[in-house]
This record gives structure tokens, sequence and C-alpha cells, in this order.
């Protein structure tokens, strides 16, 4: 699993890169937590508004409220059941 | 409804008299965040749900009709209930550009989206009242529309990066938000914006509780008689670096408002204070050339203190 954090550099996106980071570690995922800053690569995955979340690929979360452990915890195991 | 919580509270828990001075500075300032708090809850939840309704996909489509004037006013109206923060600034506005939305309709968007929202009129029908909130509003919107048509005047799509027409934004499909799916946002959004601002409203009323308990009534109108032409100027200047303390300088000001402060230096510092933010400029860098953001920073401006003497002088 490749977990993205889309933002470009603010304290909000800093801040979601860390608990995302967390959750992985606590629930022992096999997942790679990366921050994107490039502009480009932000809106390519067509994201309107920053801190985002890509999970494989796929745009789970942008819609300007910072999303907190409870919520991000959710959007991984969403996805990882839409993976099996 | 909180007025009697408050006087329970101080004069009767704690039993300092109405007389005292503490005592009254304490009452005020339990009573103003009661209500203030209160009325955010409610408001940012009812805002942020009916926003569940405008996602940035519709609003760029709305805006890239390319309706001149209209566009602007429109752009300035959505800017009121569309969140914004510098981190947000960027995504938004090369969308807008993508879509075709014209760069003055972006820019009244650009202004208004921080300056008017929710949290300042809350703050200020709380502690001003209707009328001065509504001329905030209203002066914003025009600030924020002059502002973008000028600009759009300029042609100013010659100061954007040149890498901005190069970035194309991912298509992603317009999903359905069910009931559910919307007040979790709502709930979502009043916890973060709150979380973000509670410190500083809080550190804002203290200061204004004192400013009424213990600040002589006429000190502003002794030190403003002087520097009438100045004070406007003064006031801008000095809202600049205090953009992160928004929703902190409302109340502050308000206690000032009671002393004398002029209407028209008032709504100059909020506004300042809102809507010229060095951060956000910077981070601007990285789609507008300095040349672009300095004209912007410069028609803003000189739009805040012609407002501001508009009220000193004239009205």
């Amino acid at each position: 699993m490749k977990i993205e954090i889309l933002g470009m550099g603010c304290p909000k996106c800093n801040q979601v890169e860390k608990t995302t980071k967390q959750i992985v570690s606590e629930m022992a995922l096999d997942a790679e937590v990366v921050k994107v800053t490039d502009i480009k690569k932000i809106a390519s995955y067509g994201a309107p508004m920053t801190p985002g979340v890509v999970i494989d690929g796929k745009l789970v979360h942008s819609d300007g409220t910072v999303p907190d452990k409870a919520r991000l915890t959710t959007l991984i195991v969403n996805a990882l059941a839409s993976q099996d | 409804m909180f007025k009697p919580i408050a006087d329970w509270l101080v004069y009767e828990l704690i039993g300092l008299s109405p007389e005292n001075r503490l005592g009254e500075a304490l009452n005020f300032f339990i009573w103003d965040t009661m209500k203030i708090f209160f009325m955010m809850l409610v408001v940012i939840f009812m805002v942020s749900y009916v926003r569940s309704y405008l996602p940035p996909q519709r609003v760029r489509r709305f805006l890239s009709q390319k309706l001149p004037v209209v566009g602007n006013i429109f752009a300035a109206g959505i800017g009121v209930a569309t969140p914004f923060c510098t981190c947000s600034a960027i995504p938004l506005f090369i969308g807008f550009i993508e879509a075709g939305v014209p760069l003055g309709v972006t820019f009244s968007f650009l202004v208004s989206a921080p300056m008017v929202n929710e949290v300042a009129l809350i703050l200020l029908i709380a502690l001003v009242g209707w009328k001065v909130a509504l001329i905030y509003l209203g002066t914003g919107l025009v600030v924020a529309v002059v502002s973008g048509l000028v600009i759009g005047w300029l042609r100013p799509d010659r100061f954007l990066q040149d890498h901005v027409r190069n970035i194309h934004f991912g298509e992603v499909e317009e999903k359905q938000w069910s009931q559910r799916e919307r007040l979790r946002y709502a709930v979502a959004y009043t916890r973060d914006i709150l979380k973000r601002i509670w410190l500083f409203i809080v550190i804002g009323i203290a200061v204004g509780a004192f400013i009424h308990g213990y600040i002589p009534g006429d000190i502003i109108l002794r030190f403003s008689s002087q520097s009438t032409l100045w004070g406007v100027p003064t006031a801008v200047l000095l809202g600049v670096p205090l953009y992160a303390g928004a929703a902190g300088a409302i109340p502050i000001v308000t206690a000032l408002l009671e002393k004398g402060l002029p209407l028209g230096t008032a709504l100059a510092f909020l506004m300042a204070v809102t809507a010229l933010s060095l951060p956000e400029f910077i981070i601007l860098r990285q789609v507008m050339k300095t040349r672009l953001i300095l004209i912007f920073a410069g028609i803003l401006t000189v739009s805040i203190i012609l407002t501001g003497y508009l009220f000193n002088f004239v009205v």
C-alpha cells in the first residue's frame, strides 16, 4: 500500500503526514507514506484543496478539512477492504 | 441567555461585586466567550453544511462562464462561503485558470475568500451588532469586486509563472454526497476551524474585556484627534503581520471601537488583518510573477485605505 499526502508544506499537511505515519506503525501496516509537494503532481490527482490523501493512486480525501486520526484510520481501512 | 450564567459565576460563585472592576471585566469576558462560542458552533456548522452543496468543481464551472462584472460579483459572493487558507490557495487558483475563469474574477475570489467569512461576521454581529457586520460584509465585497476588476483590466495573464499553463488537473468524478457525508463534513469542518482559532478568540476576548474594564473611555479620542489622517494607513500596516490571529483581532477592535476608535480605521484594520498576508503572498509566488503579486497587494492596500477614509470622513 502506498499512501501519499498532498500538500505544499503547510503545517496542516505536515500534521496529516505525522498522524498517518503513526497509524501505519500502530497497525503494523505494510505501507509507504510519501509526502507530495509538487503542485503538478497534486493537480494530476485532481485534488481541489489540500491537505489531500491519496491511497494507491486514488484520491480519498480533499475536502479542505484536516483529517483526524479516526478519519484517516477509516480511509485506510476502507482502502484495505476494497483491495481484497 | 448567557448573561445570567456569567452573573452567577462571577458574582455568586466567585463572589466579586458588580461594582468591582475585576468583577465587571471577568463577567464581560465569560459572557462574551460563551455567547461567541455558541454562535460559532451553530453558524460554522450551518455554513459548512450548505457548502457541501458547493464543491470546487461546481464553483469552477460556474465562474468559467466569463460574465464581465457579474462574474466578479459572483466570485466575491462565493468567496464568503468558501473555506480558504493559504495552503489551499494554489490548487484552487490553478483549477480556476485551467477551467478558463478570467484572472480578474479569480482575484475577486482570492480577496473575498479570506476577508469576508462567517467567522469574522459572527464575531462582529456578536460583539458590535448587525449594522457594523453588514457594513463589513458590504464593503468587503465591494473591495473584492473592484480589486478584481482593476486587476482584470491590467491583462495580468502575462504575469503568471510560465509553468502554470502546463499544469493539468486530473479528472475526478464528482461524487454524490449522502446526507450522512454532508453532516460528517460539517462536523469535521466546524471542529477544524474551532480547534485552529479558539485560543486566538479567547485571548482576543480577554484583551477586549481588559480594555473594556480598565482603559479610560476617551483615550483613543485623545490619541486619534491628533492623527486622523495617519490612523487608517497605520492600522493597515499594523494589520499585515497579524494574519494568523485574525479571529482574535476582532474582539480587541470591538473594545477599541467602544473607546472611540473611528469605524473606518477599525474596518481598514480588520480587512488588512484578514486579506493582506505575507505567507499567502509568498505561496502565490509559485504561480505568479512577483510583479503581479505586488500589483495585487498594492491594489488591495489602496482599496482598504480608501474604505477606511470613506467611513471616517464621508459617512
